[in-house]
């Protein structure tokens, strides 16, 4: 095995994407497929797993120490990286995507790679709607708010079922757990759970397959080294939506 | 190469499938990653240590993959008796629970949880990087005398894996069997450390951190050789497993099984597949010609 002590990267740009959720720029790139993650070290706090939302960049929503430590961060201060790993999105020739939340920071660099033709976008506000901008030039972008500020209102499930899913070749889904499983449900009832992708999101210690704290039932698939991007074929009868692990192990439901 | 027969093998109170374990801490957070795990040619698998109490582990980074190793630094993190839930679909199955604790009341208290549940227990004395837990205890023979002890009158098979970062691990095999274990497994990780030279500090959030895989090999195999001269106790080699002639080579030390787990991680969970291809065949001989011929 090759050594992979974590990389030293150097913020450069700290950019402010929403009220909850901010973009580090970094002063190196990584090669890497669309849905892949990194293990975010933040020296002293904590290592994190995090998708990589453009070759040199992590897009970030405050939630535990490693995230709201980062949000202290200034540009030149340092981070170390491991990876990226994982199983990204499978590439299609016409995609749909589907993002809810930060969850549309792997859906970026997979929209810049030309092969979404419609990007379903949904937020609990408009002004917690990510990367409306930079998608739209990649995209058909469609846009949901919970609170019906921006778009239709409502959930992004509600636009799933406007758009005709047969001109699509696969769909790719990233975004809050309850809303990836009422997308798996709709997927599923109309015969496309095996050509559409969910990224998951669990507690992860080690992130190259070893530890077993992210495996998820009832199959033990690991989220870090047979995901994170996984088929709704292979998930549908999982815990996914139902319930997930804390870092003690103990579960915790959904 | 020698190749061995194939057949269910009894060691220290427990039947297994084949020699070939997988190694506490890894992928034994859950019953469906053991399943699996069993699934994919393990002769038994043991699961992650299990402790008194609900513990998170270390702040992260946890694991730094080396050339010939993996530095880890988990911090004992395991959902304390709510494990048992994990154990139910296992049934009958060759399910070895690694348990912990910071004294005998302790290990008896943990160990009685699982009592009709798993196949044995195996007791973690000799984690390097948990204070209090672990190789804290295991490098006091007195400690591990009684805490071995507490467990092995509950009934179970007893199973003591050692560390091997003391000055003499037969001591610490000695008290093992002196409170009545019925297996030594050897060795767990080595206390190791690295530093960014980057970022200027240790890479695992612990600072220290255990040594597993291929670098720590002759290490176990060194153990393992000295634990057979010692004691006769039957014995599971751990330390860096990675092919079917380290399997070998492991029982010409004395091992009469062995754990594995870093290969895991290069190799990935059909490892076990393939050392069993390399190691069986019909026409194999009977591994006791073997175990412990390179003494004498």
């Amino acid at each position: 095995m090759d050594e992979q002590l974590p990389v030293q990267v150097t913020l450069t740009e700290i950019k402010t994407e929403t009220p909850s959720v901010k973009t580090f720029f970094f002063d190196r790139t990584f090669a890497f497929e669309p849905g892949q993650f990194v293990m975010v070290w933040v020296p002293g706090v904590d290592e994190v797993p995090m998708a990589l939302s453009s070759p040199n960049s992590v897009t970030v929503q405050k939630a535990g120490d490693a995230t709201g430590a980062m949000f202290d961060l200034r540009v030149g201060m340092g981070l170390g990286i491991r990876g990226p790993y994982g199983k990204g999105f499978t590439r299609g020739e016409k995609m749909l995507a589907i993002g809810g939340g930060v969850g549309a920071a792997p859906l970026l660099p997979l929209a810049r790679s030309d092969c979404v033709m419609t990007l379903l976008l949904g937020a609990r506000t408009e002004k917690e709607l990510l990367f409306v901008d930079q998608l739209d030039e990649s995209t058909d972008v469609i846009i949901a708010t919970d609170d019906g500020s921006l778009g239709q209102h409502g959930y992004v499930t509600d636009l799933f079922k406007e758009i005709n899913p047969a001109v699509y070749d696969r769909i790719a889904v990233c975004g809050p757990e309850p809303m990836m499983r009422a997308v798996l449900a709709a997927v599923d009832t109309i015969g496309f759970a095996a050509k559409t992708e969910f990224s998951l999101h669990r507690y992860m210690k080690c992130g190259v397959g070893i530890c077993g704290s992210c495996c998820i039932d009832h199959e033990g698939l690991r989220v870090c080294r047979d995901g994170p991007v996984f088929s709704g074929e292979q998930i549908k009868k999982s815990e996914f939506g139902h319930y997930t692990r804390d870092a003690s192990g103990r579960k915790k439901k959904i | 190469m020698v190749v061995l027969r194939t057949e269910p093998v009894t060691i220290g109170g427990v039947t297994l499938n084949n020699h070939l374990l997988l190694a506490a801490g890894v992928l034994g957070t859950t019953g469906a990653s053991l399943s699996r795990v069993l699934a994919c040619g393990a002769g038994g698998v043991v699961t992650k240590s299990i402790g008194p109490q609900p513990k998170d582990g270390h702040a992260g980074p946890c694991i730094a993959l080396l050339d010939d190793g993996i530095l880890n630094a988990m911090g004992l993190p395991n959902p304390s008796r709510e494990f048992t839930g994990e154990l139910s679909g296992l049934g009958s199955k060759p399910v070895i629970v690694s348990i912990f604790g910071g004294d005998p009341e302790e290990f008896a208290e943990v160990a009685g949880w699982f009592k009709g549940m798993a196949a044995g227990l195996e007791l973690n004395l000799s984690c390097p990087h948990a204070e209090g837990y672990g190789a804290s205890i295991g490098v006091d023979p007195d400690l591990v005398e009684k805490c071995t002890r507490a467990v092995s009158t509950l009934g179970m098979p007893t199973w003591v894996k050692l560390t091997p970062n003391v000055t003499d691990i037969t001591a610490i095999g000695k008290a093992a069997e002196r409170g009545g274990a019925s297996a030594i497994v050897a060795v767990n990780t080595v206390k190791a450390m690295r530093i960014s030279t980057a970022l200027r500090r240790p890479v695992l959030g612990n600072r220290y951190g255990g040594l597993s895989g291929e670098a720590i090999f002759p290490v176990a195999v060194r153990c393992v050789y000295e634990l057979y001269e010692a004691c006769s106790l039957p014995i599971i080699g751990c330390g860096g497993i990675s092919s079917a002639d380290n399997v070998i080579e492991m029982m010409m030390a004395g091992a009469c099984a062995v754990e594995i787990g870093s290969a895991v991680q290069k190799h990935d969970i059909t490892v076990f597949e393939t050392i069993k291809n390399d190691l069986y065949a019909k026409k194999g001989i009977d591994p006791a010609e073997i175990i412990g011929c390179a003494h004498g």
